[in-house]
């Protein structure tokens, strides 16, 4: 079936979204996506040559201010929500391994 | 009259001339509340000290003679994805459950700033996920008219707490139909403004290029008192328009001046495709129009039947990057089985997520992915033009385009929860107008056979949100459905 997401694809957009998925939900997820990506693909019904893609409904341009200090959040409001804080740093397990062999 | 029949523009004026006092109104809100709200279920959060010292505040600005803002002493409800710094911002999300935002959102301090009292935050799909509420991953909302039904979606709570008047007026939130649609569901007034008109600085974002707030409120003379303490530019939002570009006007001077010469286009295909009850009624409203001397004219959409394809390559794009920020490490659930910092993410994702939202972060991230990008997301974003397209020529024949909000009245709970797509279609008549950036107000027209309430949507072409209210309130004036309140 055209289009159709199989479960390695749903497996490698999966990992690109960083969502780890349980084998069921990967069954389910496939299944989903496939339907729905079969229905999207009624867009290549239409012609759209020479058509402008419109990623945006209002003339938008680009807004400038000038570049000035001024006041932001303070450390501690930024840090309420942190699920782990080390001072004023957030905290996070280490990212690069140690060479320890774990 | 009891408290509970005032509109809010009448409950205003009631407090801002004292002959009520707005801690008495806050007060009778909350026993209300206390009765009815363990059946709706739509609030996520309630603030009932903090609303009653606003009420206080109101009260001692009125009693000192000094002047109250629009919304002076009214109690008004905020959909659960604004930002307040009262209470958590939740986004109905387990991701999010804890969050409490450090400060309150454009909206939230326009309110303010009006003298309005914030009764609480209503529930929602997750992350404005959905067209039921179900999608909820905090609490179930049901349809005040029929407790089996959902109350629409994504802003189910706001919708249902205006309907069962557990508040006076409430913001929601509209990607696709999510103010309208449920609106429409639960029998009150829903108007999405035009992309840009209302600041979304402190909205969660969901799809950036669509989101826009707008209110819920009994009648159509709330929603342009709401709209006009909401509108207006905001630098924090570098989308939102400048006074310049698109006056904001006091939307209730000319209210009930009908547009001279009004022309409504109507897609005879449109009303046809919608249930037998929902038919019957648009065709009515297009009756009371008619007697009014307005002129009915047929028009052609062809590519808008392309909406609900479009909408879900270009919100689910938008939503994959806009939800990449919840990463358990800045703010948010964090897992307590990650050991390095990819799980960190991954794990806390599975667990934070619920699965309309795993579902639409996927889709997304695949249209976006290399192979597949001109496929999906170039080929919807030039389809959404030709849908813009289609508006703007029915906008050179008429003022407005009018057909129905939903295709059906409010469904049953767990009817669609377990095909996706068919949920998706619940969304077939408001999705283009967010794609066109045009506003467009869902309005009471009727009931269908089991009582539920249909609603009649109206579009104009952007920026003129003070000609569609006016049009709006020609139907109102010569109707009673918004006047009818479900039991209890």
């Amino acid at each position: 079936m055209a289009g159709r997401i199989d479960e390695a694809q749903v497996r490698h957009v999966a990992k690109l979204s960083r969502l780890e998925l349980t084998d069921q939900e990967v069954a389910m997820f496939s299944t989903d996506l496939s339907a729905i990506v079969e229905y999207i693909e009624k867009l290549n019904e239409l012609d759209t040559t020479g058509v402008e893609p419109l990623a945006h409904c209002l003339p938008i341009h680009n807004v400038f201010r000038p570049d000035e200090i001024k006041p932001s959040l303070d450390t501690e409001a930024a840090l309420a929500n942190a699920p782990q804080r080390h001072d004023e740093y957030f905290k996070v397990p280490k990212i690069l391994d140690d060479g320890s062999g774990a | 009259m009891t408290m509970d029949e005032f509109t809010a523009r009448q409950l205003r004026d009631e407090i801002a001339a004292g002959r009520l006092k707005s801690v008495d109104v806050v007060q009778s809100l909350f026993a209300r509340i206390d009765r009815v709200e363990p059946v709706v279920g739509a609030y996520l959060s309630l603030f009932k000290n903090e609303a009653l010292a606003a009420a206080e505040e109101v009260d001692r600005k009125v009693a000192r003679g000094g002047a109250v803002g629009l919304l002076a002493g009214v109690p008004v409800a905020i959909k659960d994805n604004m930002c307040t710094q009262v209470g958590a911002t939740t986004c109905a999300s387990k991701i999010l459950a804890n969050f409490h935002s450090p400060y309150d959102a454009h909206v939230v301090e326009r309110l303010k700033a009006a003298d309005a009292v914030i009764v609480g935050k209503t529930n929602m799909d997750e992350f404005a996920m959905g067209s039921s509420t179900e999608n909820s991953g905090l609490k179930q909302t049901v349809n005040p008219w029929d407790a089996a039904r959902v109350p629409g979606g994504s802003s189910g709570g706001s919708a249902a707490a205006t309907a069962a008047r557990l508040c006076y007026a409430a913001l929601g939130s509209d990607t696709g139909g999510s103010i309208r649609q449920p609106a429409a569901f639960c029998g009150v007034v829903g108007l999405k403004p035009t992309y840009g008109r209302v600041s979304r600085y402190g909205l969660v974002a969901y799809g950036s290029s669509l989101d826009q707030i707008g209110p819920l409120t009994v009648d159509v003379a709330d929603a342009a008192l709401m709209l006009g303490v909401i509108a207006g530019h905001d630098p924090r939002d570098s989308t939102s328009v400048d006074e310049r570009t698109a006056p904001v006007c006091d939307y209730l001077a000319r209210l009930d001046e009908p547009p001279a010469g009004l022309r409504i286009a109507i897609v005879p295909e449109f009303n046809a495709a919608a249930d037998i009850d929902t038919r019957n009624a648009i065709d009515e409203a297009l009756e009371v129009y008619r007697r009014q001397g307005v002129e009915l004219i047929e028009v052609s959409m062809p590519n808008f039947q392309y909406a609900v394809a479009v909408y879900y390559v270009i919100a689910t794009a938008e939503a994959s990057s806009n939800l990449a920020r919840y990463d358990g490490v800045h703010y948010g659930h964090r897992s307590a089985e990650a050991c390095d910092l990819v799980e960190v993410y991954s794990k806390s994702r599975a667990e934070g997520f619920g699965d309309e939202v795993k579902r639409r972060i996927m889709l997304g991230t695949f249209a976006l992915s290399s192979g597949y990008y001109d496929a999906y997301y170039l080929r919807a974003l030039k389809v959404r033009n030709l849908i813009r397209g289609d508006f703007m020529s029915a906008f050179e024949k008429a003022d407005c385009i009018v057909m129905p909000v939903s295709p059906t009245t409010a469904f049953k709970i767990g009817e669609k929860t377990a095909d996706p797509l068919q949920m998706y279609m619940a969304d077939i008549y408001t999705i283009a107008a967010n794609l066109s950036g045009v506003p467009g107000i869902s309005i009471p027209c009727g009931f269908d056979t089991r009582g539920l309430p249909i609603g009649l949507q109206i579009m104009t072409p952007a920026f003129t949100e003070e000609k569609l209210l006016r049009i709006g309130r020609m139907f109102e004036k010569h109707t009673e459905w918004h006047k009818r309140k479900p039991e209890a």
